[in-house]
Parts: structure tokens; sequence; C-alpha cells
């Protein structure tokens, strides 16, 4: 089965991009195929790079990045969320002339269409937030 | 068409678990996962409620985040389903559609 995931909450705001991550480790070992993870609203804070939490505490962008790379799934992260809350690759680094990036790696930043394909596409949109 | 809703707020903190209950239909499935365990317990004042729903709701509550605050298994209502990430993959796959109450 194909499945969709939609983030609507920061790494370290609440649980649900941890929820979500256990979800989504869950289906891939159950032998599912996760599409697409959208990380929409404050979902977007989980897509930068400069997160340096604790040695001792999860970092849970770089669980992000490990999975993605590891199962070939696309993380999509919301242009119009992530101009509010400063989350820059270099596209929007040049369009926006920004002085850096810091988009994570196997993230990648894109419009809202992105979540209404993962909808029309997967048997399953799942959704996590607060 | 089956629909599995997902809660993840205490009874306690907001209203959604009574929203989830009051407009879900009978034959359909509520998973409670996060701080929403809590609607799990018996003996509370949410517990009638759950008890009450159950008639026409099947309820699941995740093992992983009853552990995160120490909730006992024999703490819950009797009847309620415990199961772990994989039966919560499961119990999206068995359901048509999946309504996350936020």
């Amino acid at each position: 089965m194909k499945f969709g995931i939609q983030i609507n909450e920061g790494p370290y705001t609440h649980e649900a991009s941890t929820t979500a991550l256990n979800f989504v480790s869950a289906a891939v070992e159950a032998g599912h195929e996760v599409f697409r993870v959208f990380f929409y609203h404050d979902g977007v804070n989980n897509g930068t790079r400069y997160t340096t939490p604790p040695q001792d505490d999860r970092n849970i962008v770089e669980a992000w990045s490990e999975l993605a790379e590891k199962h070939n799934i696309d993380l999509v992260v919301c242009v119009a969320a992530a101009q509010r809350r400063g989350i820059v690759d270099e596209g929007e680094q040049e369009r926006n002339g920004k002085d850096g990036n810091n988009i994570a790696p196997g993230f990648r930043i894109s419009g809202l269409g992105q979540l209404i394909e993962a909808g029309i596409q997967c048997d399953r949109l799942v959704v996590f937030g607060d | 068409m089956p629909m599995l809703h997902t809660v993840n707020k205490s009874p306690f903190e907001r209203g959604v678990l009574e929203s989830c209950i009051r407009l879900a239909t009978k034959g359909s499935a509520v998973i409670l996962i996060e701080d929403g365990v809590y609607g799990a317990t018996k003996a509370s004042t949410a517990s009638a409620m759950v008890e009450e729903a159950m008639k026409d709701l099947d309820f699941y509550v995740l093992s992983s985040d009853l552990k995160a605050r120490g909730v006992d298994e024999s703490r819950l209502i009797d009847g309620i389903t415990v199961v772990d990430y994989s039966g919560f993959v499961k119990l999206t796959v068995d359901n048509d559609k999946v309504q996350s109450w936020l």
C-alpha cells in the first residue's frame, strides 16, 4: 500500500514528528511504500540541518534524512511555510537574496500541490500534528 | 466504509476525543496516541463517555505511548485493544480512510 504523510509540527514542539517517524519506519518494515512526507506549518522546522540538539537527545532532523535516504522517501517542505520560518535551500537563497541556506539532506522545498498530489496518488494520507 | 480516527490529545486538555466520538460513525475505529492515551484509562471523568462510545466504535491505544507515560495496561478500560506501531499501521490499512483529530 502507498502512504502519504503530513506533519504540521516542529521536531521539538511536542511529539508529532517522532510519532510520524515511528509510523513511517513501521510502515516501511511492513512492506508498504511511503511515497512522500509533506512538512506543513511549523512542521517545516523538521527540515533545517542547523538543528543541534544535545548529544544525549534525539536528532529528529537527522533521523528523517537517514530514513529518507535508506528508503527513498520524498521529504517535501512547504515553500510558503518555509519562507515565514527561515527554512532556505539554494534556490530560495538566490530568489530571496539570502546570505545562506539551511535545508537538511534529503529535504526539498516545493509547493502545496505536492501535498494534493500525495493525497491523490496514495492509498492513505495520515496527518500528524498538534 | 470504515474509518480510522486518531486522537492525540488528553480528554482533560482538549475536547477532541469528545468531538471524535460525537462524529465518528458506527463501526469506525479510534486509536488513542500520544497524550490521547489518557482517554483509555478507567475510573476517570472521561471513561463513562468512552465506555458508552465503545458500543458503536472499536477503541485501540498505542503501547509505546502508554509506557512513556507510566500508564499500566491494568488501568485501561476493559475492551480497549493495545497495539504497537505495526498494529497502528495495520489499522490504517484495514480502514479505508484516516481522520486525524488534532
